[in-house]
């Protein structure tokens, strides 16, 4: 990963930011990008009057389902082989991967073409099987870019969201041919298209995530938008999911406040295109599902921060955060980044991941945004204090003034992000930016938005000779 | 110990403290009046179009119109005669040439303008991706209001794959610009059709369970 190899070191996030920080195109389009997104996630979250009432079910729910994981892990899987499913259960990320290439051998398989899922990224699955002579072919665009290109998502649901086009054409070029002058975005997706397809058609064995494991019915819920999950897992003889034992709801029904809230959180769209559910194999096909726990189960038990496997990874809390959008995913040097990232490292490696509690300015933006509720902030100043508690803060007293100060402290950042604020003040409506919502425009009046900063005026009408 | 034992023994032992109920779910209202043009709009957001026919037998003409002669067409249908079914495909790769699928949807969701698809009325699953386009016939009588409806549903249940389908496949992953047509179909047509035809001989799950 590109923040620091070094697993032994904390993740130099304040280091890696910098260099993100010190390259404005891309900080500019990162920043406007994921604006974007989540202004778009307000307008869906407008046309829905029930939205807050849908979060606190979600949020219900999942507690719920958390506090009876292991009965509903049970009545799951008991429906799964009602259906021919092979259910298997890995303790941690060596079991799964050994599953995965166990299943591959079995079926003589030598190439696994495969949907986003954020958990093999955890296990690290990809190089494990390369090394093991398996071909691995990542079938979201994103994921395709960023598998092409050597890197780690930076983001769970727009992996490639800190590149340009221009990027994208030279890593095809480089890669899987095309043009690298051509970054047309329509031809660098077809390019991607017609690669792409032919994998999928040879594949040995396809293999998808899962956003929700319905108890009721067994069911492996797969959102995407680009087909390639559907196309994995319907075309080769064997379909593995991946999933974590998290992704457990109760009821069929449940899917109806979930679904209603997953894409219009992450994208901004009422729904994703495909909205899939998979209980069973094809006539003459096999499905396997893995269960995943890889520190969950530990996680369950801390008091504090069990509440963060509630999480259904729409990205939202990223999209919000002003560090994140002025870092980039790749700075925080973990497979989980952006505020939900600050708060589920840490238990994995509380050494590692001191620093990244501290990649936040407490705004409760993200809190504000999560459609399950979590109280990511509260948690985000919780591991600030088990940090602390530990020994583990690095020697730097101002620790938490650099990073949270750094990428919110540039004078070029700060007439970047006045821009979105002015823009923000401007266009949404009052009851937005007084609502609970709005922490910062909960206890005062945001003033009204001068149409220009006082540094645009002054630029205008005495511009500066050099 | 094996790993499910384990795993299981130990969310038992670090549950929670404390009554976390499951929820009653609560009916929310939704969308009222015109479900088809609700439907029709809330699709087009999502990149798909519809057609309104002016009756049944329109259907035939204005789909040979369309798609023309020389293109490969299939269809999972038994409605229409005219084109090549699905049924003799035994590999889910041999769709890979396909022009045009058309297909039947069981219902439509207003909210959301998405389409419940599942292996019963594909027959074959990768119809729907594999092709180029595709079109889909929906009863304009078979929409629900909101996608907390559907899943109120036992279609669910009733086969091994299902997809709720919201237009052709997208992505965004390269700047933020909308492409349709990203690893699925390219286009996405509704078509509003009642079903006049279905053959009571074949048996309804016979391709997959
Ligand atoms: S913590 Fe909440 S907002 Fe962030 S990814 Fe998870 S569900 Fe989404």
């Amino acid at each position: 990963m590109s923040a620091g190899t070094d697993k032994t070191k904390p993740v130099d996030h304040a280091g890696a930011a910098a260099a993100f920080v010190a390259d404005t195109p891309h900080l500019a389009f990162h920043d406007r990008r994921l604006w974007e997104l989540r202004q778009k996630r307000d307008g869906q979250m407008h046309v829905i009057p029930e939205w807050q009432e849908l979060r606190s079910l979600a949020s219900a729910i999942k507690e719920h389902t958390l506090s009876r994981l292991a009965d509903y892990l049970e009545q799951f899987e008991a429906q799964a082989k009602a259906r021919g499913v092979t259910v298997h259960w890995a303790r941690n990320a060596e079991e799964h991967n050994a599953t995965v290439l166990r299943i591959m051998r079995e079926h003589k398989a030598k190439t696994l073409a495969k949907s986003k899922s954020m958990l093999t990224e955890e296990c690290e699955m990809a190089p494990f099987l390369e090394r093991h002579g398996i071909t691995i072919t990542e079938t979201d665009l994103g994921e395709r870019i960023q598998q092409l290109d050597g890197q780690a998502p930076s983001h769970i649901v727009v992996p490639a969201v800190h590149k340009l086009r221009e990027d994208v054409a030279r890593v095809f070029a480089r890669t899987i041919g095309g043009d690298p002058n051509n970054a047309d975005p329509n031809a660098l997706a077809e390019h991607a298209r017609v690669t792409t397809r032919p994998l999928m058609l040879d594949a040995d064995i396809g293999m998808t995530g899962a956003n929700f494991l319905v108890a009721e019915t067994g069911a492996v819920v797969v959102c995407t938008n680009e087909g390639n999950a559907d196309l994995s897992a319907n075309i080769p003889k064997v379909h593995i999911v991946s999933a974590g034992i998290e992704k457990l709801i109760p009821r069929q029904a449940d899917l109806g406040v979930f679904i209603r809230l997953l894409s219009r959180s992450a994208l901004g769209s009422p729904i994703t295109q495909y909205t899939s559910h998979f209980r069973g194999p094809r006539a003459g096909a096999e499905m396997h599902i893995i269960l995943v726990d890889n520190g969950r189960s530990q996680r369950l038990g801390e008091e504090d921060f069990w509440p963060s496997l509630k999480c259904i990874r729409c990205g939202a809390c990223m999209n919000t955060c002003p560090v994140y959008r002025r870092s980039g995913g790749l700075s925080y040097g973990a497979v989980y980044s952006g505020p939900i990232g600050a708060i589920i490292n840490p238990s994995y490696d509380p050494m590692r991941y001191s620093t990244l509690p501290f990649a936040s300015t407490l705004n409760g933006s993200c809190t504000s945004v999560c459609p399950v509720k979590i109280n990511i902030h509260d948690q985000l100043y919780k591991w600030r204090r088990v940090i602390a508690e530990r020994g583990l803060l690095p020697k730097n007293k101002a620790l938490s003034l650099r990073i949270a100060g750094y990428v919110l402290a540039s004078p070029r950042l700060y007439r970047l992000a006045t821009g979105a604020a002015r823009m923000a003040v401007r266009h949404l409506p009052r009851a937005l930016l007084y609502s609970k919502l709005n922490s910062w425009g909960r206890d005062r009046e945001v003033p009204a938005a001068p149409k220009e900063s006082f540094a645009a005026w002054a630029a205008r009408n005495r511009p500066v000779k050099r | 110990m094996s790993a499910r034992e384990d795993i299981l023994a130990r969310l038992r032992e670090r549950r929670p403290d404390g009554e976390f109920p499951l929820p009653v779910l609560p009916s929310f209202p939704g969308i009222e009046g015109d479900l088809v043009a609700a439907f029709q709009q809330n699709l087009a957001a999502m990149g798909g179009q519809c057609v309104h026919l002016p009756d049944r037998e329109a259907l035939d003409p204005f789909l040979c119109a369309r798609l023309g002669a020389s293109r490969l067409i299939r269809t999972s249908t038994d409605e229409l005669p005219g084109f090549a079914r699905t049924d003799a495909v035994t590999d889910p790769r041999d769709l890979e040439n396909v022009h045009t699928g058309i297909v039947r949807a069981r219902f439509g969701v207003a909210e959301t303008g998405s389409l419940f698809l599942s292996g019963r009325e594909l027959q074959v699953n990768t119809i729907a991706y594999l092709a180029q386009h595709l079109v889909v016939l929906l009863d304009p009588a078979a929409i629900v209001p909101g996608i907390a409806d559907a899943y109120l549903r036992d279609d669910f249940t009733s086969t091994n794959y299902v997809s709720l389908m919201t237009g052709p496949s997208a992505t965004a992953d390269i700047e933020g610009v909308m492409i349709r047509g990203a690893q699925g179909v390219r286009s996405l047509t509704v078509v509003f059709a009642k079903p006049i035809f279905t053959d009571p001989t074949r048996p309804a799950d016979a391709r997959q369970a």
